[in-house]
């Protein structure tokens, strides 16, 4: 391979090769303990919450760059909603987790009301929702703690998928998803190549593809066989699989998907070409405000507890994602395995120190100073390429 | 002979793939009114921005010689010193600041660190009663009209202590009383000792008051006529600036256009968006047969893009009033999803700012508007879209090495024609075409018109809205003369020419 080839390569995959140095390091660092089985386990637990907002944070900075403020606040609203109903008010679990996604949906859209049909800046609305949010859930919780959650609500979150297999220390159900993937993953790669060349598009090298499927095939490998040296797989992958999934299904694919990208990169021309932009920010916001309610889920079965201070900071966690995912912060640009990638890099980062044990005055400093470099890196690298 | 204040010598300026100017010169006598005139786009505005110092020393040739030394500006600053301000055509007044505020604005009175706001404030009032204006200077730029903000720029010029005062079309947006109080003023400064500069496109204006004219025509000067030797009648102006040679830069049409009429406008008026009072487009009637190429002459703000837009879904203006037909029957468009849906198309004049996602691929530009075709069900096909893409591509002979090539990194030609195959895509009846060769090389210009009577040929009608007479003139079958928002005229094509076209904008903006 030439040089100009290795540098479009590793400017392609920046961030994925940042994630592997990363944990590399801190392999190195902590003697390996990084990763152990139970801190896989844990860095998916962990951050699920990031996943799943870091998302919906996506769409909203594709339509220029705008940020949601509220979605700590929500988190914690939506939580404590969902907490008082199931503990003080004994309402079923299933019922319960409706009305959270339902109060989610409604929160969206008044936010997205100001910020779409009114066009209050985005960043005032949320950061008014953040105020707003954050009170009620104070009035809502009477300042107090709810714990603990019904156990057929935690089941639902935090055990981990039934293993009917059973296996010696290696969760086999586990192994057997894991290839699974792999599988699906092989047959829609070298189907859409095959029916590609069969009408006769462009297709990238077969080389660059066996490669990157093989080094993808082996990480999922790797990840399903730490997940089986411990439990199996955590119910709350298979959740945050099914949002990434379906997101990054409806930003690649989709005419809406399509919109959101339109919309960032140039409003005026996309306004021009008959689409209704104004329903484009309104969805953008909708959407967050269901996914916060899906983030408020995962969050108090973690916690065990919906608690006043729930949340707190979680709108920077996914800001911070998407933008060292490589989001652009003027919209236009992201994807949603992007984003994944740089809500990983953040977790890898934070599981890390904590093993390490770093104080956590300095654990801020240092995530601060990644997603300035990812911003810069951005601008720079845009700057040069005009 | 009186002193000349300025020469400007040889000058050269050359953009990426144009020169903008060609051994420019221009020669001003101290206190005389030099006017400027010339097409749009003939250099003029490039001139003076090279004189101000917009165009640093050195990313041009050629000398300018002020007040008897060769001076070499590198941003506005140096020029203003030496006391050459220029007032822009767009006024640089910020609404939600004092007149005071905005005249000293980067100028302030008093010591960096502390404003002296009582001499700021006596000084503007000074000025401001100087060019006759009696508002107070607290007063705010926004609770003033056109009329006084033009003063107001030209106080803020006399502030910076002026010598040479250049105006950019400065009675493009004032009505008949203000603009003959600007320009008695400019006579009194003149009787003052003041040397003026005047870009015009209103010929009687300059007559009235300007004692030479250079003429500028494609980036050359052309000629400097002297008010008390020659005949500087509008005529005589008129070929000047237009004194081109017609080749076969068109390609040549067999005759398209059939009876049956397509689309048309009647007694269409539209308000401008912020100025409600104010009337863009005044009872303007037209039609476009089916097969025919209709070009819209005008200069800018004659309300040709703003007709347009108002047309396509009502995507400029507020108020819209009047009728729409296509087909011979009428229909109400209120947005541009609709107006697609009656199968219209604008090709927007600013490609760049309102045609193209320049940070896209030319695939998803092509579909932008009519992702219908490439999706089932909101889902998109993408081997369909990529297919769709590459046939425009070819169709259209845009230059790209594949269609997943960003937008931004085409050249002007190849961008326009990524906005012709999005627009094509749409799959339109009726294209209105803005400025569709502004800014490319002539060889894109080519394959445009090309392009143009290949869509004729297959039944479709075209407006194509054009500052470039030349093209207006080889292209239509068809001229609709626009004026300060009012159709002035409709010529066939056999009793068009430059000439008259010129002669109605200019009698129609006399008032005749």
């Amino acid at each position: 391979m030439d040089k100009a080839k290795v540098s479009v390569v590793v400017k392609k995959y920046t961030m994925v090769i940042a994630l592997i140095l990363v944990t590399l390091f801190f392999t190195w660092k902590t003697g390996g303990k990084m990763l152990l089985p139970q801190n896989v386990t844990n860095l998916i637990a962990q951050n699920a919450y990031v996943f799943i907002l870091a998302t919906g944070m996506l769409l909203c900075i594709l339509t220029g760059g705008n940020i949601d403020l509220s979605v700590g606040s929500v988190v914690c609203f939506v939580g404590a909603v969902g907490g008082s109903l199931m503990v003080n008010k004994h309402v079923n679990t299933y019922l319960a987790i409706l009305i959270m996604l339902g109060v989610g949906l409604l929160i969206g859209a008044w936010q997205g009301f100001w910020i779409a049909y009114v066009r209050i800046p985005p960043f005032i609305v949320t950061l008014a929702g953040m105020l707003i949010f954050r009170g009620l859930s104070n009035v809502v919780l009477d300042g107090l703690t709810i714990a603990p959650m019904p156990d057929n609500y935690l089941e639902l979150f935090n055990n981990y998928v039934v293993n009917p297999l059973g296996g010696n220390g290696i969760n086999l159900t586990c192994m057997l998803a894991g290839v699974l993937a792999c599988v699906i993953y092989l047959v829609v790669v070298f189907n859409g190549r095959r029916s590609r060349t069969k009408k006769g598009y462009e297709t990238e090298p077969m080389a660059g593809v066996v490669v990157k499927s093989v080094i993808i095939c082996a990480v999922i490998f790797a990840f399903m066989f730490r997940l089986a040296q411990y439990k199996g797989i955590p119910n709350v992958l298979v959740w945050v699989l099914v949002v990434i999934l379906v997101y990054a299904y409806i930003t690649s694919k989709t005419t809406i998907g399509r919109y959101f990208y339109a919309v960032g990169g140039n409003e005026k021309a996309t306004k021009l070409s008959g689409i209704n932009t104004d329903n484009v920010y309104f969805m953008a916001y909708l959407n967050m405000g269901f996914l916060s309610a899906m983030a408020a889920l995962v969050t108090i079965a973690r916690l065990n507890s919906a608690n006043p201070t729930a949340g707190t900071n979680y709108e920077m966690d996914a800001i911070g994602s998407c933008f060292i995912g490589g989001a652009s912060a003027y919209g236009g640009t992201g994807t949603v395995p992007g984003v994944i990638i740089g809500a990983t890099l953040m977790g890898v980062i934070n599981l890390g120190m904590n093993i390490m044990g770093v104080d956590s005055n300095y654990q801020k400093v240092v995530k601060g100073l990644v997603l300035l470099a990812a911003v810069i890196f951005d601008v720079v690298s845009k700057k040069k390429s005009q | 002979m009186a002193k000349i204040l300025l020469e400007m010598k040889n000058i050269t300026k050359t953009f990426p793939g144009v020169k903008a100017l060609d051994n420019v010169n221009l020669k001003v006598e101290e206190g005389e009114i030099h006017a400027l005139v010339g097409e749009n786009g003939a250099g003029k505005s490039t001139l003076m921005n090279v004189l101000s110092g917009i165009y640093p020393h050195g990313s041009y040739e050629g000398d300018i010689i002020y007040d008897g030394e060769v001076c070499k500006f590198n941003k506005i600053k140096d020029s203003e010193s030496k006391g050459i301000v220029i007032i822009h055509q767009e006024l640089a007044l910020i609404p939600y600041m004092t007149i005071g505020e905005n005249m000293y604005l980067g100028n302030e009175k008093g010591k960096k660190a502390a404003i002296d706001w009582n001499e700021t404030y006596g000084e503007a009032d000074k000025y401001l009663r100087t060019v006759g204006l009696q508002e107070s200077s607290r007063t705010l730029i926004k609770d003033i009209g056109v009329g006084k903000q033009q003063l107001v720029e030209i106080a803020k010029a006399l502030a910076k202590k002026a010598r040479l005062l250049i105006l950019d079309e400065p009675t493009a947006s004032l009505n008949e009383a203000d603009s003959k109080a600007l320009l008695d003023l400019m006579l009194k400064f003149k009787k003052e000792g003041m040397t003026s500069i005047i870009i015009s496109h209103k010929l009687n204006e300059i007559a009235y008051v300007a004692d030479k004219i250079t003429v500028i025509r494609d980036g050359s000067t052309i000629e400097t006529l002297d008010k008390s030797k020659d005949d500087i009648s509008e005529d005589r102006i008129i070929k000047g600036m237009v004194g081109r040679e017609m080749t076969d830069r068109f390609p040549k049409r067999e005759n398209t256009v059939k009876p049956e009429v397509l689309l048309e406008v009647k007694d269409w008026t539209v308000h401008h968006p912020l100025y409600s009072e104010r009337k863009v487009c005044d009872g303007v009637s037209m039609k476009v047969h089916k097969g025919e190429v209709v070009g819209i002459a005008g200069l800018m703000g004659a309300g040709r893009t703003e007709l347009g837009m108002s047309v396509f879904g009502k995507s400029y203006g507020s108020q819209i009033s009047g009728q729409l037909y296509l087909n011979g029957e009428e229909v109400h468009l209120n947005n541009v999803r609709q107006a697609i849906g009656k199968k219209l198309a604008y090709v927007t004049e600013d490609r760049k700012g309102n045609g193209l996602i320049l940070s896209n691929p030319i695939k998803i530009n092509t579909t932008l508007a009519n992702l219908k075709a490439v999706s089932s069900h909101g889902v998109i096909d993408r081997d369909k879209e990529y297919q769709a893409a590459v046939e425009y591509k070819e169709k259209l002979n845009t230059k790209c090495p594949t269609v997943e090539q960003n937008v931004g990194n085409l050249s002007g030609g190849n961008q326009q024609k990524v906005l012709l195959a999005k627009w094509m895509f749409a799959q339109p009846d009726v294209l209105i075409l803005d400025e569709p060769t502004r800014g490319i090389d002539v060889g894109a210009k080519y394959e445009i018109y090309c392009i143009i009577n290949d869509l004729v040929a297959a039944g479709k009608s075209v407006i194509m809205i054009s500052s470039e007479l030349p093209e207006v003139l080889g292209m239509s079958d068809r001229i609709y003369v626009m004026n300060e928002g009012k159709m002035v005229g409709e010529l066939r094509r056999e009793e068009a020419s430059q000439e008259v076209i010129m002669a109605r904008i200019l009698k129609s903006s006399k008032g005749e």
